[in-house]
């Protein structure tokens, strides 16, 4: 059975990420203030058969693990049966 | 001798670098779909937004059919040149060091740079002398090269940076200003900056044509009696 | 046949008048339904119909030797020798990117390329000509910004290269922003296609991106109605564009032509399947059955009417031969591009829509695209100034600070923040990049017998505030100065397209100013022997604050027998001499230091011999031609000052220059300085070749490049010199644009 995860990809801490830092300076400019440490990564969602193949895909393509890091999320958390 | 230049849906510079490969040698392109190389002497890995730049530049072309060919003529040995779009896929498909970020300004840019050559003599660079400057133009969103501390240290001491950008030129913050680096065994070579928009004189300088010059001698220096 | 309701929206609100909706009546013979009330207020708007301009523009000369695809095609073509065709169009994506300026400005430049390869030519290259409000405004900065970095994500991305433009900033643009695109495309003659639907039961093929509810009314409820305070809500209208998809679209049209497996070619731009399947139809004299239910669809459960005017991206239809059906899927397929055959050819003379075997739509052809009704103008030549002064921001009277102020304004500085972008080298034929000529140089295929390498020239170029002042002169202005930048590379024009953004025509003073300018494009062009290949017309540009000012711009193509002699603008060596050449009346009212001084707009611009300034563009071409001259460059925005500026700063050499005759100071210096008008040029070389100009030209030596070498010297009556430093007036020329745009 078919279930919905979320891929949060991240760069990885330390990296030059210029997309976090044009935003970060765009908000207080905007009027927001107390903002920082900004950062600008990418949601990949998708209906997985098998959640254990969820690492291998991070690996292997919806991340590079040498400038970006992963986190995998539940989307549709609901009890286990 | 023949090169080979790959043309993935989205690449735009492949015909540009198959008019550059013509001036030194014959020049096929290889669809994105094939796995055979036709037997080339070398393959080319040129500029463009394959697969419209989808995911991560390069992150989705490195698995092309034709791809799987070229890992494994690289790992063979076989002389491997990306330029721009190109060098990003190699170091996706992990056959170059480092990954390409955005560049720092975080716009695209199109810009004649000084590159100085940081090593001579190899399989790229052997009709250039250490030291030279090249003025080749460089066009891209996503050229900033990055390497992890360690990476980087072992890239620098093996002699593996072969281009520089000159003080001041670079636009895209790459570490050290490094503008083209090739792998430890030296036959694959990746660099943002466009060498084969730099070998016409009615278009420009014509410094670009040493890189592909290089490859040829190298080719026909090796070639078996 | 199945009768849907009429919608409850009346005619009126898709824009229709009564007599319009009337007439509709007529031509069906009863009261339109949803689907046909939708595709009449699409074919009958303003920016498919042309209803107000079209009458005017049978004004304009459309013959010449070189013309091979006039107007009325998806785009013009010229012979440019050794049997090939430069293609080329210019359009414009006003009222979207004033929406959304990423997207408007990016399918903009979408729409005019498909145009080119919708006539069987492959796109070479693209120019764009902006103009928005002041850049004090946050508005402005950010459109500014958008539409260049959208412009630049569609023509990079793509891989065509983006090779020139024109960029102003003035009031009036402020509400209502001017994007305008411009492609070119290269071709063999017997390559070129025509779009006429042809062949009663061929297939029509529709290819490329799915079809969604991008843009749904776009044509009629965005192009042709003033902009008011409620368009925040008109942004779910707005395209949007992906030119990865229109790159795989691209190589597999130019290759279903190459193959030679279509009969006919089109691209779907406003009013989508409307405008297009109906063009088609009426180009053949024949007529075409649509099945809606066979497009492929991006959202479901879409209506009828919806697909039918749907103007989404990336999309073309073809008229292809039964027995071919297969070979074209095939091709599309290699080019990961959809295609599904969604109708025949008929010989009804009717567009009909069907679904799901149903008639939803019935309508004769010619009442769609002939019988709209053409309206004509009421111009009246206003009686009071239309346009308020522009504020004053320069105080200073002294020339030493005009210079740098003239440099550092925003409608002269240096536009290399823009055009940096911009990928102006892809496909190897970049002779002249921007800045270093007056009008880009592109490289033709080697030629057949081997001999020089011949190129093409083009230059995009239009006037607001100037044709504000006289819209009949202004617009000549604007025909000579494209010609002036083509002659100073070396080339000879051979065809014209353009673009008129204007206000709106119901209104008597508008109405004049597009006369007058029509007026003077055509006498322009006759006068040139330059005919118009195509064009586009962009009316109702006008809010709440008043009108945009008449803004006619040119797209000009041209030749140069031998590329390697194609001219530059910067004084390149030291020891030449410099001279001004042509029938210039340098004249301050309506000039660039006018603005900054913010003196009101004047009635009307002084007259121009434009048969003498030809035969000074003709010679001085000429003479770029023959190798003879080191550098020429066309007078504009700043005048004689601004251009030697210019001179000085491309290639990094000063120059000393006389202009002792005038008096050292006062109005009579500050109008030959800085004073605008058209025929004026600055030329350097060695001296025996101006001084044979001289004999068939207005040519006066006026001083020497370098000596120094590192500065502008000009020596005034009285002993009286000014002179600025070249890097005072590289840092003023550099910063005026930069420091607005943000590294």
């Amino acid at each position: 059975m078919s279930q919905r995860y979320r891929v949060l990809v991240r760069p990885k801490a330390g990296i030059l990420d210029p997309q976090g830092q044009a935003v970060e300076r765009a908000l207080p400019a905007l009027g927001f203030k107390g903002v920082a440490n900004v950062h600008v990564g990418r949601l990949i969602e998708l209906d997985v058969d098998d959640a254990s193949h969820l690492p291998a895909m991070c690996e292997k393509l919806l991340a590079n693990p040498l400038i970006e890091d992963y986190e995998i999320v539940d989307a549709a958390p609901h009890a286990v049966s | 001798m023949k090169f080979g230049v790959l043309r993935f849906p989205g690449t735009c510079d492949e015909v540009d670098a198959q008019l550059a490969c013509e001036r030194v040698g014959e020049a096929v392109i290889l669809w994105h779909g094939d796995r055979d190389l036709q037997g080339v002497d070398a393959i080319v890995v040129p500029g463009g937004f394959s697969y419209g730049d989808y995911l991560r530049v390069g992150a989705i072309a490195r698995f092309a059919p034709i791809m799987e060919s070229v890992v494994e003529y690289a790992r063979a040995g076989g002389i491997v040149l990306g330029i721009c779009n190109g060098f990003q896929v190699l170091c996706e498909a992990g056959l170059l060091p480092g990954a390409l970020l955005p560049n720092k300004s975080l716009r695209f840019v199109c810009r004649q740079v000084d590159l100085v050559v940081e090593r001579g003599g190899t399989r790229f660079t052997n009709a250039c002398t250490e030291g030279e400057r090249l003025s080749i133009p460089a066009k891209h969103t996503t050229g900033c090269w990055y390497a992890p501390p360690a990476l980087h240290e072992r890239v620098e001491a093996n002699g593996q940076v072969l281009l520089r950008y000159a003080p001041g030129e670079s636009f895209n913050g790459s570490l050290a200003d490094v503008a083209g680096v090739c792998n430890e065994a030296g036959n694959v070579f990746g660099l943002m900056p466009h060498p084969e928009h730099a070998v016409d004189p009615l278009t420009g300088s014509v410094d670009g044509l040493k890189l592909f010059q290089s490859i040829h001698d190298h080719i026909a220096a090796h070639v078996a009696a | 046949m199945s009768q849907p309701e009429a919608p409850v929206a009346p005619h009126r609100a898709l824009g229709l008048t009564d007599a319009e909706y009337e007439l509709i009546l007529e031509k069906l013979g009863r009261e339109p339904n949803a689907v046909e009330l939708s595709m009449f207020s699409l074919m009958w708007s303003e920016h498919c119909a042309y209803k107000h301009s079209k009458k005017l523009l049978g004004q304009l000369p459309v013959e010449g030797p070189y013309l091979l695809l006039g107007p009325g095609e998806n785009a013009g073509a010229v012979d440019v020798g050794d049997g090939l065709a430069i293609a080329f169009k210019v359009e414009s994506h006003n009222h979207p990117s004033a929406v959304e300026p990423f997207q408007g400005a990016a399918t903009g430049v979408g729409g005019i390329l498909r145009d080119i390869f919708a006539v069987g030519a492959r796109p070479i290259a693209v120019l764009d000509s902006l103009r928005f409000g002041e850049l004090d405004s946050a508005r402005s900065r950010y459109l500014l910004e958008h539409a260049v970095a959208g412009i630049g994500h569609y023509g990079n991305s793509i891989g065509v290269p983006t090779i020139g433009g024109e960029l102003y900033f003035e009031g009036p643009y402020e509400q209502n922003c001017l994007v305008n695109a411009m492609a070119l495309g290269i071709a063999e003659h017997d390559r070129l296609i025509r779009s006429a639907a042809t062949g009663p039961g061929n297939v029509l093929i529709l290819f490329g991106a799915l079809t969604g509810r991008d843009g749904i009314g776009g044509a009629s409820v965005l192009a042709s109605a003033e902009l008011g305070d409620a368009d925040a809500d008109k942004r779910p209208t707005v395209q949007i564009g992906d030119p990865f998809a229109e790159k795989k679209l691209m190589e597999c049209s130019l290759e279903l032509l190459d193959r030679e497996l279509l009969v006919s070619l089109q691209d779907l731009g406003a009013a989508g399947l409307t405008s297009s399947s109906s063009e088609m139809a009426s180009k053949g004299g024949l007529g075409l059955d649509i099945h809606v239910d066979r497009v492929p669809l991006r959202e479901p459960g879409m209506e009828p009417f919806e697909i039918m005017v749907s103007e989404s991206q990336e999309r073309m239809l073809c008229v292809v031969e039964p027995h071919r059906v297969d070979d074209v899927i095939a091709v599309c397929e290699k080019w990961e591009t959809t295609a599904t055959a969604i109708g025949e050819v008929t010989d009804s003379g009717r567009l009909r829509v069907l679904s799901g075997g149903d008639v939803v739509g019935d309508m004769p052809v010619e009442a769609l695209v002939d019988d709209c009704p053409l309206y004509d103008l009421a111009p009246e030549k206003p009686s009071a100034p239309i346009y308020p002064a522009p504020r004053r921001t320069l105080e200073s009277d002294d020339p030493a600070a005009i210079l740098p102020a003239l440099l550092r304004s925003a409608n002269i500085a240096d536009r290399r923040p823009v055009f940096e972008q911009y990928d102006c080298v892809v496909q190897s034929r970049t002779v002249r990049r921007p800045d270093e000529a007056d009008a880009a140089v592109l490289l033709l295929p080697s030629p057949a017998d081997g001999g020089a390498r011949a190129a093409i020239a083009v230059s995009i170029d239009g006037s607001g505030r100037r044709v504000a002042c006289d819209p009949y002169r202004g617009t000549v202005e604007a025909v000579l100065e494209c010609a002036a930048n083509l002659a100073c590379v070396g080339a000879e024009p051979l065809g014209l397209t353009n673009c008129l953004n204007f206000g709106n025509p119901e209104k008597p003073h508008i109405a004049w100013q597009l006369s007058e300018s029509v007026r003077g494009m055509a006498d322009a062009c006759r006068a040139l022997d330059v005919p118009v290949v195509g064009g586009n017309v962009s009316l109702y540009n006008e809010g709440p604050e008043g009108p945009i000012y008449p803004t006619p711009v040119v797209g000009m193509v041209g030749r140069l027998p031998d590329a390697a002699r194609a001219g530059r603008l910067g004084f390149a060596v030291e020891g030449d001499a410099i001279a001004f050449a042509g029938p210039f009346q340098p004249s301050l009212p309506g000039s660039e230091l006018a603005k900054l001084r913010g003196e009101a707009l004047p009635d009307g611009l002084p007259e121009v011999d434009v048969l003498v300034v030809r035969r000074t563009q003709e010679t001085i071409r000429d003479a770029v031609r023959r190798g003879e001259l080191r550098s020429a460059h066309d007078v504009a925005e700043g005048g004689l000052a601004v251009a030697l500026a210019e001179c000085c700063l491309a290639a990094g050499h000063g120059a000393q220059v006389d202009f002792r005759g005038v008096g050292p100071s006062g109005e009579r210096l500050a109008e030959l300085l800085f004073g605008e008008g058209p025929g004026g040029f600055v030329l350097s070389g060695p001296r025996p070749a101006l001084a044979a100009l001289a004999r068939e030209i207005q040519l006066t030596f006026v001083g020497v490049v370098g000596a120094p070498g590192d500065a502008l010297e000009l020596s005034l009556d009285d002993d009286a010199t000014l002179s600025w430093p070249l890097a005072e007036l590289r840092e003023a020329r550099a910063s005026g644009l930069a420091e607005h745009i943000g590294a």
